[in-house]
């Protein structure tokens, strides 16, 4: 760094620190999906259809995940019904 | 029984193949009898970076087809005691590593070998998967750069779920990171990942970081596995990973920037 560096605007975080942000997140995102067992889909994919029986939602109006905290796995659904 | 080796990375071009011939040739000087083996089937290129590419004459899949005899089909290195290459295939039928015929293969090596290191393709596809899938220990070769560390994470992912060890539920494979083309200066300005930040994400154990080094080019261009240049930081790099891998304990080197004098810093570059 010489002394013109000094004159430029150093407000701006590193672009290595965003790449390591961004790593973090979409890697984050990708070991959870890794984890998941392989029937989720497919039961994802029942759900919706016994919901779109009474209701008539999108196949995206669907969101299920599961969670391991400890001993205790959770599923979570969450299902956006249309106003 | 021979420790299996692979060195992997899902992305290419990140180093794999310049990373198996100079720690495959590393073990081997430390007196373990060595083979590398290429796993990239269709684009053959350790031989080139070792220097035997006008001594093919069978290769991997003439083996496994029962085409020629292991002892035919292996290169004994000439510079290096204790080394031979199996070259890959030059076939375009992705189908020809079969589980059992790799398995076979790798059984027949074993009884005399060491060390057998598996030179991975890049990608996720059928070469990549059979070159992780008997590996006892995994060396992660991985840029500090934004794809190739998601790349390695992936690769990690289907050595903990596709590999023989998984399936069998026996112990892990022992996974190892080696930082390739690290660049000191660009780190001290931000500009790239730094070891630490890799190590964050992937959390798995360094086994050491090579800095970018003219010497690789040279080596490559020249056929000369990088660790014999031992005037290279690249090549004395790799050493250190080398005994790492043996469990000797080496500090990282060549981490920092070298200092420069008065005038060069008033002045910048």
């Amino acid at each position: 760094m010489g002394i013109f560096d000094y004159f430029k605007s150093k407000n701006e975080p590193s672009s290595a620190s965003v790449a390591k942000e961004r790593l973090q997140i979409i890697v984050a995102h990708e070991r959870g999906k890794r984890q998941q067992p392989d029937y989720l889909p497919q039961m994802q994919k029942e759900i919706i259809e016994v919901i779109r029986k009474y209701v008539n939602i999108g196949s995206d109006d669907v969101q299920i995940q599961l969670e391991n905290i400890e001993d205790c796995s959770v599923l979570e659904l969450n299902v956006t019904l249309p106003d | 029984m021979a420790k299996i080796i692979v060195v992997t990375s899902g992305k290419g071009g990140v180093g794999k193949t310049t990373s198996s011939a100079a720690i495959g040739t590393g073990l081997a000087l430390n007196g373990h009898k060595t083979v590398i083996i290429d796993f990239d089937v269709g684009l053959r290129n350790l031989d080139l970076i070792m220097g035997c590419e006008r001594r093919v004459v069978y290769d991997f899949v003439n083996v496994i087809n029962g085409e020629a005899s292991l002892s035919q089909a292996l290169i004994k290195d000439k510079r290096t005691k204790n080394l031979s290459i199996l070259p890959a295939s030059q076939t375009r039928d992705k189908d020809a590593l079969s589980q059992e015929g790799v398995q076979k293969v790798l059984n027949d090596l074993s009884k005399t070998h060491d060390y057998i290191v598996c030179d991975s393709p890049a990608g996720i596809e059928r070469g990549a998967q059979m070159a992780l899938y008997f590996a006892d220990v995994a060396i992660v070769v991985t840029n500090p750069e934004v794809s190739s560390v998601r790349d390695s994470d992936r690769i990690l992912g289907i050595l903990q779920s596709k590999s023989r060890r998984a399936e069998q539920g026996m112990e892990p494979i022992e996974e190892h990171l080696l930082l390739t083309r690290y660049h000191p200066g660009r780190v001290e300005q931000g500009e790239m990942l730094g070891v630490a930040d890799v190590e964050d994400i992937l959390a798995i154990p360094l086994l050491g970081v090579i800095p970018e080094s003219e010497a690789v080019l040279k080596a490559s261009n020249q056929g000369t596995p990088v660790i014999l240049d031992t005037e290279s930081e690249a090549g004395l790099a790799y050493d250190d990973a080398v005994h790492r891998l043996l469990g000797e304990e080496r500090p990282l080197r060549f981490l920092e920037v070298p200092k420069k004098g008065f005038f060069k810093r008033l002045l910048g570059g």
